[in-house]
């Protein structure tokens, strides 16, 4: 009875019902892809929150100190026996200088919060370690005497790297991420916009400039190692620009990021309605005038965002500057822009290589330090579009 | 106007770069490269001057660099996981790279581990070169043929019947080189293969199969490491300071008869191993002053001796006697003498 119905409907399609089921299938398809990346997403945040939050947290140990000029001459003999091989070696190592910083605490055996060696700390964390049975019994009784204890870790905040791992830390290489960002900045931005204001308002079209822009377009597509050759050649053989610096690192970054500025300068210039600059030229202002007061004004919303994404995306660029030089073994602080630097992403490299799992973990608490900084960066590219912009 | 001031500000930095640095530069190989930060870190935290930068960049690119001239912008030391080739030499000293000082640290060995659970493994040179070439000489020894082998017993009945699998480094590596030098090199240039690879126009012979018998596991040791564990079978090839930070889960193979330990890698019995060193560049001692402090920290016994701390990051001191001679002709600025590469 149904049939005959839909046989006399005009509009009776016998397809329906397959149309609609591939139209759900194609639904679900793409649901499920996105409940893959979001999946993948919080594998990845879990991984490394789960893995790099103990790596905030650093295990000390309170104990005598003996201070006297046989144990500044050899600080090995200012810690008893049993408890010496728990102690970093960076303690050890520093304990001269900080008596004759301090020289008060000369000829005294104060009880002090020592920093305690990575195993320890590994073995505090309950992780994987290579501390001998009877060195864990040791822990165990200070640990109930309340002598050991984890505190929050100020060395990884205020240092720079260290082959011994309790003493490393990441503020040299986000000094040097700044330096080398600002460098990148102060290059990559007035050039980026120039161009893209010649580009948009005052070239000719002709073969010559339509090979430019190809070219530039081309450019915003190449591999970034091939800017770090590039950097190489231009900024330390041929200029002759100190190698490893914040200097050559955030040029090299600069040329990368230049094709992103300017392509998406243009974009933003072009967004800017014609009616704008007709009205102006029409009150018979001169190219000049247009641009400054009214086309780069209403285009800086759309250039800011294009320029930070792009600088965002120097700030995690390892490759182009592994050849010129900033992935290296750096852990001073640097003050120039023309000292040797290392850069976060840089530092987050040689980490993962190191044997030990006090690294690994910075590792992941490094991603986080990194990832915070370019999500605020995105943050405030977002809240720019959102403030300037204007619907036409 | 904008483009002006750049190049002005470039200009500015240029006349900055040409100036004397109290910081040294070091490039060279990944081997060396924990060592010599090692000992950089000492010498900032200690020395009162700015820590050295260390770069690994592998030694031959170490080399590179280090030769392509005198000047603040060209590395104040390289490192290395061999000696510098005589090519080499020749390339500095064309440059002007005249006063080179070497200084030997210590050894390396290239360990083959496996999975403590396993029985003890006894190897030779010929074996393992058996089981990773790609071409192999017949059972008959008159031609060259694909390597056939799948299972150790099939080289050597003596052998366990395990099937050959062996996570090794990738080509972009020295331990690579070391590896393929010393164990397939070593019979297809200089030893009984000789005729038969060279005969069949294979110089040089040092080809890697490719049919999944040998893995390539990426720079990071602990990666093969890792495998080991869950592999029984396998067998990993990395350097000397994995086996003794994992002993207790990985027992390195004998090799032609000798056991990947320190004393044996030192005097040589253990035959797949290589020295280290650095080399100095001496007419940088004037710019960069800080070069001689690092020289006499590093080549002291405190650093590089049997209780010394390098020890403990796994470098194998050498031999008191060597130790004493590396050490003098190091702080002594003993210039390095082409004959003396020639030597091995």
């Amino acid at each position: 009875m149904s049939n005959n119905i839909n046989n006399h409907n005009p509009f009776y399609d016998p397809t329906l019902k397959k149309r609609h089921l591939s139209d759900k299938i194609f639904k679900y398809m793409a649901m499920s892809a996105l409940l893959i990346s979001v999946a993948f997403l919080l594998v990845f945040f879990t991984d490394i929150i789960s893995k790099g939050l103990p790596s905030y947290k650093q295990a000390y140990i309170e104990l005598p100190v003996k201070y006297n000029t046989e144990t500044v001459a050899d600080s090995s003999f200012a810690i008893d026996e049993k408890h010496y091989e728990l102690v970093s070696r960076a303690w050890y190592r520093d304990m001269p200088k900080y008596v004759s910083e301090n020289p008060e605490v000369m000829n005294k055996t104060p009880i002090e919060w020592v920093l305690a060696d990575d195993e320890v700390d590994q073995y505090m964390k309950g992780h994987q370690n290579t501390l001998t049975d009877e060195q864990k019994t040791v822990v165990e009784e200070l640990k109930k005497q309340g002598k050991v204890e984890s505190k929050f870790n100020t060395l990884f905040f205020t240092t720079g790297d260290s082959k011994i791992p309790e003493n490393s830390g990441f503020l040299a290489s986000a000094v040097g991420s700044i330096l080398t960002i600002l460098v990148c900045i102060a290059f990559a931005f007035p050039i980026g916009v120039m161009s893209a204001i010649y580009l948009e308002e005052f070239k000719k079209d002709n073969k010559m400039s339509q090979l430019i822009e190809i070219n530039i377009n081309n450019l915003a597509a190449v591999p970034s190692i091939l800017f770090g050759l590039l950097g190489l050649a231009v900024f330390i053989n041929f200029f002759g620009l100190p190698r490893s610096s914040a200097l050559v690192g955030g040029l090299t970054l600069a040329l990368m990021t230049l094709p992103v500025i300017i392509v998406s300068g243009r974009t933003a210039l072009r967004s800017v309605p014609a009616s704008i600059r007709q009205a102006a030229y029409g009150l018979g202002l001169t190219k000049w005038q247009v641009v400054k007061d009214h086309v780069l004004p209403l285009g800086m919303p759309g250039i800011l965002t294009g320029s930070i994404i792009g600088i965002a995306r120097a700030m995690g660029e390892t490759a182009p500057l592994i050849i010129v030089g900033m992935i290296a073994f750096i852990p001073d602080i640097p003050t120039s822009f023309t000292q040797a630097a290392t850069v976060m992403p840089a530092q987050i490299f040689t980490w993962a290589g190191m044997p030990e799992g006090a690294y690994i973990e910075r590792v992941s608490g490094a991603i986080m330090v990194l990832l915070a900084i370019l999500l605020t960066m995105n943050a405030v590219a977002i809240y720019f579009r959102k403030k300037y912009e204007i619907k036409w | 106007m904008k483009k002006t001031t750049i190049s002005l500000a470039l200009l500015a930095v240029l006349s900055v770069a040409s100036e004397a640095r109290d910081q040294i530069k070091m490039v060279g190989s990944s081997t060396v490269y924990p060592f010599a930060s090692a000992v950089a870190e000492q010498l900032g935290a200690t020395g009162g001057v700015p820590t050295p930068v260390v770069e690994s960049t592998g030694t031959g690119g170490g080399m590179k660099m280090f030769c392509a001239g005198v000047g603040m912008n060209t590395p104040d030391i390289t490192n290395a996981s061999r000696r510098m080739k005589s090519s080499e030499l020749a390339q500095c000293r064309a440059n002007g790279v005249t006063d080179i000082t070497e200084a030997l640290i210590g050894y390396d060995g290239i360990v083959l581990g496996q999975n403590k659970s396993n029985a003890p493994l006894k190897l030779t040179r010929k074996e393992i070169f058996l089981a990773v070439a790609e071409k192999v000489p017949s059972a008959d020894g008159k031609s060259i043929i694909n390597n056939p082998y799948k299972t150790w017993n099939q080289i050597n009945p003596s052998l366990p019947n395990r099937a050959i699998t062996i996570y090794g480094p990738p080509k972009s590596s020295g331990t690579r080189d070391s590896f393929e030098e010393m164990t397939m090199q070593h019979f297809t240039e200089e030893g009984d293969l000789k005729g038969l690879y060279h005969g069949a126009g294979l110089k040089k012979y040092s080809k890697i199969r490719t049919d999944g018998v040998w893995v390539d596991s990426g720079e990071n040791d602990n990666l093969i490491v890792q495998k080991l564990g869950k592999n029984k079978n396998a067998i990993g090839i990395f350097g000397y300071s994995f086996l003794e930070e994992n002993g207790n889960k990985i027992s390195g193979a004998t090799v032609d008869g000798a056991a990947p330990t320190p004393a044996l890698i030192a005097s040589g019995k253990y035959p797949i191993s290589r020295s280290l060193r650095f080399y100095i560049k001496n007419n940088h001692r004037g710019e960069v002053p800080a070069l001689d402090k690092y020289v006499a920290m590093f080549m002291n016994d405190k650093m590089i001796g049997e209780r010394g701390s390098l020890k403990r990051l796994g470098l194998i001191p050498l031999a008191k006697g060597t130790r004493a001679a590396s050490i003098k002709s190091a702080t002594s600025h003993a210039p390095l003498k082409a004959l003396s590469l020639m030597q091995k």
